[in-house]
């Protein structure tokens, strides 16, 4: 097992934990500062618009991935199957369900306030309708806006799909923003938000694609999750993203400059030994553990598609002021798990490619029927397409009792010896020719 | 007419014939006629038909087809139900099908349309996306968009371009259809003991793959028959069954739920024969309007759709009450996110409401039902001692 000693962290990480203890002070305290409180999800999030009616976005399933990391999901999810959840579903819903039923207490120790408005912005994932099913239920009166995203069923966005988001946005989520908030909708403050999301989505493209040299300045699973992506999600749209992204950008900047692999817990990684692509989200219970051995074989995660699961603005997307409501509604059709299986394998097989990765692996997650359905089925695919070895293991978002680290160690362990010995073959046939 | 008996066992027969010979037989019969797949839980059936095209409900391979091929495509945490239809894919079931329609029910429904795409069976895999906004302007245009896709992808294949005047008259076939399996499910309400819930199962999925006016004459055939008595009363309970929209629970467990000493006078088996309650306007000279507004203004309840505001929970109960049901079953696939999910809620609003309720979970090929008829008898007879 791994040991816990304190994690090495660069500037950008520091400013990072800063941003989100402010966010959590400022849940914690939005009645005296006069907030409204929105709880929504990250795929498809609208969280400009949130900010632009002063409101605080919360996010259960961060709240329930952090509730993983702090060791209270078990807890969590037990309290939540007392009351009646099965076992089989999403454990992010019971983490969720069970962190209410003790009194919410968020990540830094404070209680996140209850929901003024539950925005239920539904992309790609069903599960997101059953969680604010019930939440309407935990929080009788609250209002509850519902944004339908349409599935991209022919991989691409037609007009009338944009029509009808922009639609239901007009006609049910702007309304229902005013109301709670008690302010008018605005459309400048919006468009000027969104010239910062794009800026930030520029320096986090730009962050996320440094990993194609090699060696990779970054890890884009773990690091990706970590410190990389969630600031994304909860502040895009302020200066404050843009100047972090400015930031980290710069430290990716002189880690390839200096020739340095990415940044762990322990430090970076000495030597890139194998470039992988990873598909699925990361187990959270054992996140240090389960990175570690990964970092501990040298191994690099050079793409993933957790990390798109707010967006897929490496393929091109950017928030776009001039026409914020239907740049909105592109975003939310856009997001990684709202792309059909032939949109996923194609991405995942230009992800081998461009990033050169040796090997392809899935963590495929017990309760997560929005990505594991169907993942089998993308190995194979991207096993002949890409022709790279593929790898297979198996764990959960936050219930423990679905984390084998031994299992998973043995598994990676087999699969990094085949990827060694496949390397030692093409050096062989490369001589040979 | 044929017997009740002769009836009865042909449909059995169809309603489990996995390479759906009734349905390839009626597509051979006619150039421009194509056969449309479709899964749990429910499609317009009528725009298919009104584009000369035959609609098959492919309900899963129960315990009936030996799965090898399908779980080296799924992991042993995922339902059932999409194993069996990769299984039927690769082998010779679904050959001749045209085309494949996927509900937007769940995550594995929809992945597994992906699947379909990938696979390139069928000239068209698509997922029908149904509106979750319940607005007419809103939600319902877009429902007309999704139908006028279908039509599109069948128009492509048969060059049928369907009129007002087609789609009026399948609506009206259609109508027919629900209004008789409504009959024939207020006779087991009041006379439960007359048609046993398989039976019931059998005439109801059996429709599922076969014309929609032929179903019809069998319903009809069936009503004349259950004018007259059959069977005898027997002390039972009479008991809801609910959760099984999707994945569909193998014969033996609702023998054994019988068997048990429980009338189960309603239940979500086979739902999207059942979906819409009430006529659908069919003089209409916008009949996709008509259909879409149908979805939104009389659908039924479903752990599949968005109920903010029309709970199913008190839909459920409401249900229960007057169906005058002594419980509800609460049974559900294994791994089934939507209703598994959506149980405890349901479970709360039977407490509230004063219905007992038992649930069990199950795979389509469970093939020990001893517990699950110990657990229905038990409760079975604490309703009768204690109620």
């Amino acid at each position: 097992m791994a040991d816990h000693k304190d994690a090495i962290k660069e500037n950008s990480m520091i400013i990072q934990k800063e941003m989100l203890a402010k966010q959590f002070k400022d849940l914690s305290m939005a009645t005296e500062l006069g907030k409204k409180v929105v709880y929504t999800f990250v795929p498809g999030n609208l969280t400009e618009l949130i900010l632009s009616f002063d409101m605080l976005p919360v996010y259960p399933e961060i709240n329930a991935l952090q509730s993983g990391m702090r060791k209270k999901s078990a807890e969590y999810i037990r309290d939540a199957e007392k009351i009646g959840f099965s076992e089989d579903v999403c454990t992010y819903v019971k983490c969720d369900i069970g962190m209410m039923l003790n009194g919410n207490i968020g990540p830094t120790g404070e209680k996140i306030p209850p929901p003024d408005l539950l925005l239920l912005s539904y992309t790609g994932c069903f599960t997101f309708l059953k969680w604010f099913e019930n939440l309407e239920r935990l929080y009788p009166g609250v209002p509850v806006a519902m944004l339908h995203t349409p599935y991209q069923e022919d991989g691409i966005m037609t007009e009338d799909q944009i029509n009808y988001m922009v639609k239901q946005l007009k006609e049910e989520v702007i309304p229902k923003m005013e109301q709670v908030s008690g302010q008018k909708y605005d459309h400048e403050r919006l468009a000027k938000m969104m010239e910062n999301s794009a800026k930030a989505e520029d320096l986090l493209v730009k962050i996320l694609e440094s990993a194609k040299n090699v060696p990779s300045p970054i890890d884009a699973y773990f690091a990706g999750v970590y410190y990389i992506g969630p600031i994304f999600t909860a502040f895009r749209g302020t200066q404050d993203a843009v100047d972090y992204y400015t930031e980290l950008w710069n430290e990716v900047q002189e880690r390839m400059r200096l020739g340095l692999g990415p940044v762990t817990p322990e430090g970076e990684i000495k030597e890139e030994k194998f470039r992988l692509v990873v598909e699925g989200p990361p187990n959270w219970t054992n996140f240090r553990e389960f990175w570690k051995i990964f970092y501990d074989m040298g191994a690099v995660i050079v793409a993933s598609s957790y990390t798109k699961v707010g967006g897929v603005y490496d393929l091109g997307f950017r928030h776009d002021p001039k026409e914020p409501l239907e740049s909105l509604s592109k975003y939310c059709m856009g997001v990684y798990t709202n792309m059909n299986l032939p949109q996923r394998v194609d991405m995942l097989e230009k992800y081998v490619k461009d990033y050169k990765a040796d090997g392809f692996l899935i963590n495929s997650i017990k309760s997560c029927n929005s990505f594991s359905a169907g993942q089998l089925m993308i190995m194979r695919e991207i096993e002949q397409r890409a022709s790279v070895p593929v790898g297979f293991i198996e764990s959960d978002l936050v219930d423990p009792r679905y984390f084998s680290y031994a299992n998973i160690k043995n598994r990676l362990e087999s699969y990094f010896q085949m990827l060694e010995q496949r390397k030692i073959i093409l050096k062989q046939e490369e001589t040979t020719v | 007419m044929k017997s009740l008996e002769q009836i009865l066992s042909e449909c059995e027969e169809t309603a489990f014939d996995l390479n759906f010979k009734l349905a390839k037989k009626w597509k051979s019969e006619e150039a421009t006629r194509v056969i449309v797949g479709y899964l749990p839980t429910y499609i317009p059936r009528e725009i298919i038909h009104a584009a000369n095209g035959i609609s098959v409900g492919i309900m899963g391979t129960g315990d009936r087809k030996q799965i090898i091929k399908g779980d080296a495509y799924y992991q042993s945490y995922i339902c059932h139900l999409p194993r069996g239809i990769i299984e039927m894919a690769l082998d010779t079931n679904l050959d001749g099908f045209d085309g494949f329609l996927f509900p937007a029910i769940c995550d594995c429904v929809r992945n597994l349309s992906g699947m379909f795409k990938l696979s390139k069976k069928g000239q068209f895999q698509r997922y029908f996306d149904y509106p979750q906004n319940f607005e007419s302007s809103i939600g319902g245009k877009f429902y007309i968009q999704e139908l006028e896709k279908v039509l599109d992808d069948i128009f492509k294949i048969n060059g049928v371009r369907v009129t007002a005047k087609a789609l009026n008259h399948s609506i009206g076939l259609y109508n027919v259809n629900r209004q008789l399996i409504e009959k024939i499910y207020d006779i087991r309400q009041t006379s439960p003991w007359k048609l046993s819930a398989v039976e019931m199962y059998h005439i109801l999925r059996a429709g599922q793959c076969m014309p929609v006016e032929e179903h019809n004459e069998i319903l009809e055939q069936v009503f004349t028959h259950l004018q007259n008595e059959r069977g005898e009363p027997m002390d039972n309970i009479r008991v809801v069954v609910s959760g099984s929209f999707c994945e569909q629970p193998p014969i033996g467990l609702i023998k054994s739920i019988e068997l048990a000493g429980c009338y189960i006078v309603d239940d979500d088996f086979m739902l999207g024969s059942r979906f819409i309650q009430g006529d659908i306007k069919n003089n209409s000279e916008d009949p996709l309007h008509a259909l879409s507004e149908a979805y939104i203004h009389q659908s039924t309840f479903s752990s599949s759709y968005y109920d903010v505001g029309n709970p199913k929970g008190k839909r459920l109960v409401k249900l229960a009450r007057e169906r005058q049901s002594d419980g509800i079953i609460f049974c559900a696939a294994s791994f089934c996110d939507p209703a598994l999910l959506d149980r405890p809620e349901l479970q709360k609003e039977a407490d509230a409401a004063g219905i007992p309720h038992i649930n069990f979970q199950f795979h389509e090929n469970t093939g020990q039902f001893k517990i699950i008829k110990e657990q229905a008898g038990t409760f079975s007879d604490s309703i009768k001692l204690w109620a």
